[in-house]
């Protein structure tokens, strides 16, 4: 029995390293999630069959729960998927941090099977600590990326904020050294729920701060978190197995933190502590600028003599639901042999590649979906670049005002092609709250509206005799 | 028995530069598939949930087993699903 669990558990890290080997390239992804089925499942089996397993009914029960929760979740809309996905956050952290207390609790009433070293018990301790905040931390962000009414969108802070969210952490950290060094003490057992109380609240303080154009940063950081408690729980239930899936799900987050930072020119220390999203002292405005407005037919004419254009996306088309509309305009642009291909921001969307997500289910094939660094360099050659609902990251101002929040932030160089068409819903400026010099260049066209509508609009002129 | 602990922190070191050097490679076409695999792959924790509740522990232990075990089934299924969902629509053409 012992040799299964040990074989099966070498076959299962195998499967899950080459179902992430696979995710390189979109043609053999698929293959991936395969082979992460194949082992999940026989490390699941190998597990359930070892004797000392008894009350099976239990395990039925729970797992058909899983199922019955875990396939709505899987049909959520696709731009419900970062909410999906901190909510999974949310379940990884709170698993790992049940089976920590779990493990506590046994091992006080004497029936654990493992012996409790100082290393493993500060395996559990942080196993604990990692698992609730994540927990916590991720309902929050679910429900801020849900919009649900309770949990403020803005960022909340007061004085002192910092201050607090150190302390109650250090506090946590404090009790963990202590029930450490001293496992078997009388008190021991109170501080220990101490710890996941601290855990829970610090998680809630954690995100409170974090405003939405900090989200897709705080997921890869909350899903590092996940893979890390998870990690914690493997030292202390001495799974090589969890150790190893836990070290890729971390690599994983850590990866895509770096990503989102580097792609918001921030650090992960300003990220979770500068509150990123706080109303700004407006920029110096030099003598009001004009925008000059462009119509339906007169922007269809410009893309019907373009040779090339780059249609740059930002979460504003999500809103507006004109992913399909967007794929019918590349329809009829590609048709008449125009070169179009789409720029995507890393934080274009509201999670890591979210926007490819996007434009993929309305049928854009991926090879025109081009990141940022790649197509930067043929801007300059571009006839039109169509912005699409995107705001801070084709603003020049990232280039060189200090004052901005978005200062230092690689932004898609739209402002290089020879002819801007920027739609926009209205004349406010982005998330950032700053003015888009972009809008008022001298090859900017602007189109005021809903984006869904004016790419209906343009789409008709294509599709009617409206061009010729 | 004792804690190998050693064994296990190499095993940890071994499989972050694994996990570091894989997940580079990966397409930034499929950031979010990515996340929502590794959160499918991470809920291994599954293991850890079916011992706790399985085996023959007081009650208390095994209700809190019982819902770890209920979180990391539910990131299985909705987390492979999603991911198969996503991929299926990214199309070369």
């Amino acid at each position: 029995m012992r040799a299964i669990s040990e074989l099966s558990a070498i076959l299962a890290t195998g499967l899950f390293i080459f179902a992430l080997n696979w995710m390189n390239d979109p043609k053999t992804a698929r293959r991936g999630v395969y082979a992460g089925v194949i082992g999940m499942t026989v490390a699941v089996l190998a597990t359930w069959i070892q004797p000392e397993i008894v009350h099976h009914g239990w395990i039925i029960g729970a797992i058909a729960l899983g199922f019955l929760v875990g396939v709505p979740l899987s049909r959520v809309p696709l731009t419900a998927v970062p909410q999906r996905t901190a909510l999974s956050h949310a379940f990884g952290g709170l698993a790992a941090g049940l089976v920590g207390a779990a493990e506590y609790f046994l091992w006080r009433g004497g029936s654990s099977g493992v012996e409790m070293t100082h290393f493993r018990m500060g395996a559990l301790c942080a196993e604990v600590i990692l698992g609730f905040l994540t927990f916590t931390g991720s309902l929050m962000a679910a429900g801020k990326l849900q919009e649900v009414k309770w949990i403020p969108q803005r960022p909340v802070t007061y004085p002192g904020q910092n201050v607090v969210n150190i302390g109650a952490l250090a506090i946590a950290v404090g009790l963990a050294v202590a029930v450490v060094l001293h496992p078997g003490a009388p008190w021991a057992q109170q501080a220990f729920l101490a710890i996941v109380v601290l855990a829970l609240i610090f998680g809630v303080f954690l995100i409170i701060p974090i405003g939405g154009a900090d989200m897709p940063t705080v997921i890869s950081i909350l899903n590092a978190y996940a893979g890390l408690s998870a990690v914690a729980m493997g030292f202390v239930l001495d799974s090589k197995l969890l150790v190893t899936a836990g070290a890729l799900d971390g690599s994983s987050g850590l990866i895509l933190s770096i990503i989102m930072c580097r792609a918001m020119n921030r650090s992960f220390t300003n990220v979770l502590f500068g509150a990123f999203g706080k109303a700004q002292p407006a920029l110096v405005a030099g003598e009001q600028k004009v925008w000059k407005q462009e119509t339906v037919e007169g922007a269809a004419q410009l893309l019907e003599q373009a040779q090339n254009v780059v249609i740059i996306p930002g979460y504003g088309m999500a809103v507006a639901q004109a992913q399909h509309k967007v794929a019918e305009l590349y329809e009829a642009l590609t048709k008449r042999g125009i070169t179009v291909k789409f720029a995507i921001h890393p934080v274009a969307g509201r999670m890591p590649g979210h926007m490819n997500v996007l434009l993929a289910e309305a049928n854009i094939p991926y090879s025109a979906l081009v990141e940022m660094d790649e197509i930067n360099p043929e801007m300059p050659h571009t006839d039109v670049a169509l912005v699409l609902g995107a705001n801070d990251v084709v603003n020049p101002a990232a280039r060189y005002a200090k004052a901005t929040p978005i200062y230092g932030m690689p932004i898609i160089d739209a402002d290089k092609a020879k002819t801007v068409l920027a739609v926009k819903r209205s004349k406010n400026p982005g998330f950032a709250g700053i003015d888009n010099e972009l809008y008022t260049l001298d090859n900017t066209w602007m189109l005021f509206g809903d984006a869904k509508a004016i790419l209906s609009e343009l789409v008709k002129q294509f599709s009617a005799a409206g061009v010729h | 028995m004792t804690t190998d602990f050693g064994s296990m922190l190499f095993v940890f070191v071994l499989a972050t530069f694994i996990g570091l050097g894989v997940v580079r490679r990966v397409s930034r076409l499929l950031h979010t598939p990515l996340m929502s695999i590794t959160n499918a792959i991470s809920a291994i924790a599954v293991v850890g949930s079916i011992v706790v509740t399985g085996a023959d522990h007081p009650l208390v232990i095994r209700i809190l087993g019982a819902i770890a075990l209920f979180a990391s089934m539910t990131n299985i299924v909705s987390g492979f699903l999603i991911t198969d969902r996503m991929l299926k629509m990214f199309k070369k053409r």
